[in-house]
C-alpha cells in the first residue's frame, strides 16, 4: 500500500458494516424463524386459533397433549428410529467413502484418474430422483421394498461428496506426509486412516452434516419404497396430513416433533461447521 | 473447477534405497497396494452409481417403449407411442410451464438475494457466526414439516397470510386456487429454504478473494459497487456456476412442495385443475396413483432431457454474465 493516509484509513474501514446492515440481519433471521415458531404455536393450542382473525402470539398448554396424539395416530417411535437408523448408516458410509476416493483423487496417482473423477463431476447432473421408477421396480424384484435397506443402499455414497473431499485433499494433505508415512513401511489403507483422515476432518464433519439433514429430511424415494407401518418420519409425517379433514394442531405438533432432534443436532455442530465452511473448504 | 495436476513423488517412495536389493513378498505386496488401492477406492461411487444412476437412466429408456402397468408381467413393446401420446398431452405440457414458471419465481429472486446477503455476511460483524447459523437454519427444516407449515399460512380462508393482509386493507387471495398466486407461494417456500444456503457457499467463496485485490482497487479509486461487480463477481464465477446448476436441476425437479401444499391432502392432482401440478408430481401420479410406469418413464426421460438442456443454457449465461475477467 502506498503511504497514503486518507486511503489507508478507507482500507482499514474495508468490510466495516453500518447500523442499518444489522437491520437487515434480524429480519432475515426472524424470518428463517417464523415458520418453525407457527408449528409450534399452533402444536401447543388447539385448532380454534386458526378461526381467529388476529392469533394469538404465545404458545399455549396443549403441547403435549397434541404430541400424544401424533403418537397414536402413526407409528412415530419406530419412524424415528427408522430415520435415525436410516440417516446415521448413509452419513457414515457416505463420509468414509467420499474420503477414500477423494483421497484416491488428489493424492494417489493411476491410470485413468482425471477421466473417472471427470465423469464423476458430471454425473452430478444426472437427477436420481427420475430413476425411482426402475429403483422401484428392482426393489421390488429384490424384495427389499418396505425395507431400510431400499433406502440405505442407493444412498451409500454421493458425487457431490467425492468431489467436495478431493476438492479438500489436495489442499490440506501435503505429499511430504504420505511420503514419510510409506518410508515407515505404512500399507495405503494405513496412511489414509492416519494420515489423510486427520487432516480432512473439517470437511469430513460437514460433509457429515449435511448428508445426515439431507437423509433425514428425504421424502419422494422413502415415500415411494416405504409402507405406513414402517415409515421414515417425513413419511409419517405425510400419512399424519392425509385425510379429508386436516388437523393442524395434531399435524403441526408432529412436524415440531420432527423437527427438533435435526434442529438439536444442527445447533450443536452448526457453529463448527459454519466456521469450518469458513475456512476456505469450497473451492469452486 | 480446477482438476490439478501435481506430479506426485511416488515413485521415489517405491524404490528404497536404504534396504537390501532382494524384492521380498513384502515388496512385492507393497507394490500391489500402491497399483490396486486407488481403484478400491473410488469403486464404491462407481458401484453405487451403476446400481442407482446408470442402471436407472437406461432402464428408464427400456420400460418408456412399453406399454407397462405396474405388477404387469407381460408388457406390450409400443415403440415411441408413449412419446408420441405425452408430446400430445396438455396435461404434461401445463405442468412444465407450472414448473418452469415455479423454477424462475424461486430461482432468480433467490440467487439474487443469496449474493447480496453473502456480501452484508462477508462484513467484519460482530457475532459473526451467530447470524451464519441463523441464515442457515431453514436449511434444516424438514421439507415435509415445511410444506404443511405453508400450506397452514397460506390458507384461503384462516391462512396467516391473508389474515394479514385483510388487516391491512388488503383483499385476501386465493393462495391455492388461483395458479400465478400458487406459483408465488410455493416459491417463497422454497426461497425460504434455500436463500440461506446459497448465501453461504458463495460467502465461502468469497472469503477466498485476497483482500488485497480489494485494497488494490480501492487505491484505484473504485467504490462499493465497482469492486462488487469488477472484483468480486468476476472471482465468483465458479462457485455463480455450481450454484445456479444446482438450483436448476432441484428446482426443475421440485416435488414435495407442490405435492404438500394441495388442499386436498394426499392427492397428486397439484390443486383442483393442476394449477401447480409440477412434472415430477405427474411423474409420481403416472407411476405410483396410476401404475402406468412405460408412461410414466417416458415423462422421466423428457425431463431429464429438459434439464439438461436448461443446465447447459444456465451453465453458459452464467459464464457470461459473471465472466468479465477470467
Amino acid at each position: 500500500m502506498s503511504g497514503h493516509p486518507s486511503l489507508r484509513a478507507r482500507a482499514a474501514r474495508l468490510g466495516k458494516p453500518r447500523k442499518a446492515t444489522y437491520g437487515v440481519l434480524i429480519v432475515f433471521v426472524l424470518g428463517s424463524l417464523f415458520p418453525f415458531y407457527w408449528s409450534f404455536l399452533v402444536a401447543s393450542r388447539d385448532n380454534g386459533m386458526l378461526t381467529e382473525r388476529i392469533p394469538p402470539l404465545l404458545p399455549g398448554g396443549n403441547f403435549f397433549a397434541n404430541a400424544a396424539r401424533v403418537f397414536d395416530t402413526v407409528p412415530f417411535w419406530r419412524a424415528l428410529a427408522n430415520s435415525v437408523i436410516v440417516s446415521g448408516t448413509v452419513t457414515l458410509t457416505t463420509v468414509l467413502f467420499s474420503s477414500l476416493a477423494g483421497f484416491a483423487f488428489a493424492k494417489l496417482r493411476f491410470r485413468g484418474r482425471n477421466g473417472l473423477f471427470v465423469f464423476i463431476v458430471v454425473t452430478l447432473a444426472v437427477p436420481t430422483q427420475l430413476g425411482i421408477i426402475p429403483l422401484f421396480i428392482a426393489m421390488s424384484k429384490l424384495g427389499w421394498a418396505g425395507g431400510l435397506q431400499s433406502v440405505i443402499v442407493p444412498n451409500l455414497v454421493t458425487a457431490f461428496g467425492v468431489f467436495w473431499m478431493r476438492q479438500y485433499t489436495v489442499d490440506a494433505l501435503p505429499y511430504e506426509l504420505i511420503e514419510a508415512a510409506r518410508m515407515d513401511g505404512c500399507s495405503m489403507i494405513r496412511i489414509f486412516w492416519n494420515v489423510c483422515l486427520p487432516a480432512v476432518r473439517p470437511a469430513a464433519a460437514i460433509l457429515a452434516m449435511f448428508t445426515f439433514m439431507t437423509s433425514w429430511n428425504d421424502f419422494l424415494w422413502p415415500l415411494v419404497v416405504l409402507d405406513a407401518g414402517n415409515p421414515t418420519v417425513q413419511v409419517a409425517l405425510e400419512k399424519l396430513q392425509s385425510g379429508y379433514y386436516v388437523d393442524y394442531s395434531l399435524v403441526l405438533a408432529g412436524t415440531t416433533l420432527a423437527t427438533i432432534p435435526i434442529l438439536i443436532v444442527f445447533l450443536l455442530l452448526g457453529r463448527q461447521i459454519v466456521a469450518g465452511i469458513m475456512q476456505g473448504a469450497v473451492k469452486g | 473447477m480446477t482438476v490439478t495436476n501435481k506430479t506426485a513423488p511416488e515413485s521415489r517412495a517405491t524404490t528404497r534405497p536404504q534396504t537390501a536389493p532382494r524384492p521380498g513378498l513384502r515388496d512385492r505386496l507393497a507394490r500391489w497396494d500402491v497399483k490396486i488401492s486407488p481403484y478400491l477406492y473410488v469403486a464404491p461411487f462407481f458401484i453405487v452409481f451403476a446400481i442407482v444412476g446408470m442402471f436407472p437412466l437406461l432402464y428408464t429408456a427400456y420400460v418408456s417403449l412399453f406399454s407397462w402397468k405396474a405388477g404387469d408381467d407381460d408388457p406390450d413393446f409400443i415403440g415411441l407411442d408413449n412419446f408420441k401420446e405425452l408430446f400430445a398431452d396438455t396435461q404434461f405440457w401445463h405442468a412444465l410451464e407450472n414448473t418452469v414458471s415455479i423454477f424462475l419465481l424461486s430461482s432468480v429472486p433467490q440467487l439474487i438475494i443469496a449474493l447480496l446477503l453473502a456480501a452484508v455476511l462477508t462484513l467484519r460483524l460482530r457475532g459473526a457466526t451467530g447470524w451464519r447459523v441463523g441464515i442457515l437454519l431453514p436449511y434444516a427444516a424438514s421439507l415435509v414439516a415445511l410444506g404443511i407449515i405453508f400450506a397452514n399460512l397460506f390458507g384461503p380462508r384462516y391462512g396467516l397470510v391473508n389474515g394479514v393482509l385483510q388487516t391491512l386493507g388488503l383483499s385476501p387471495v386465493d393462495w391455492q386456487a388461483n395458479r400465478f398466486a400458487s406459483h408465488v407461494a410455493i416459491a417463497i417456500m422454497v426461497n425460504w429454504r434455500w436463500t440461506g444456503y446459497n448465501a453461504l457457499i458463495v460467502l465461502a467463496a468469497m472469503q477466498a478473494i485476497p483482500k488485497e485485490l480489494h485494497e488494490a482497487a480501492l487505491i484505484d479509486g473504485a467504490g462499493t459497487v465497482r469492486r462488487f461487480t469488477h472484483v468480486t463477481l468476476p472471482l465468483l464465477k465458479p462457485t455463480l456456476i455450481f450454484v445456479t446448476i444446482t438450483s436448476t436441476i432441484g428446482g426443475l425437479q421440485i416435488f414435495t412442495e407442490p405435492k404438500l401444499f394441495d388442499a386436498m391432502p394426499g392427492s397428486n392432482n397439484g390443486g383442483s385443475t393442476h394449477q401447480f401440478q409440477t412434472v415430477t408430481l405427474y411423474l409420481y401420479q403416472t407411476a405410483f396413483e396410476n401404475f402406468d410406469l412405460g408412461y410414466a418413464s417416458a415423462i422421466a426421460w423428457v425431463l431429464f432431457l429438459i434439464i439438461v438442456v436448461i443446465a447447459l443454457i444456465n451453465y453458459f449465461l452464467t459464464g457470461r454474465l459473471a465472466g468479465r475477467r477470467k
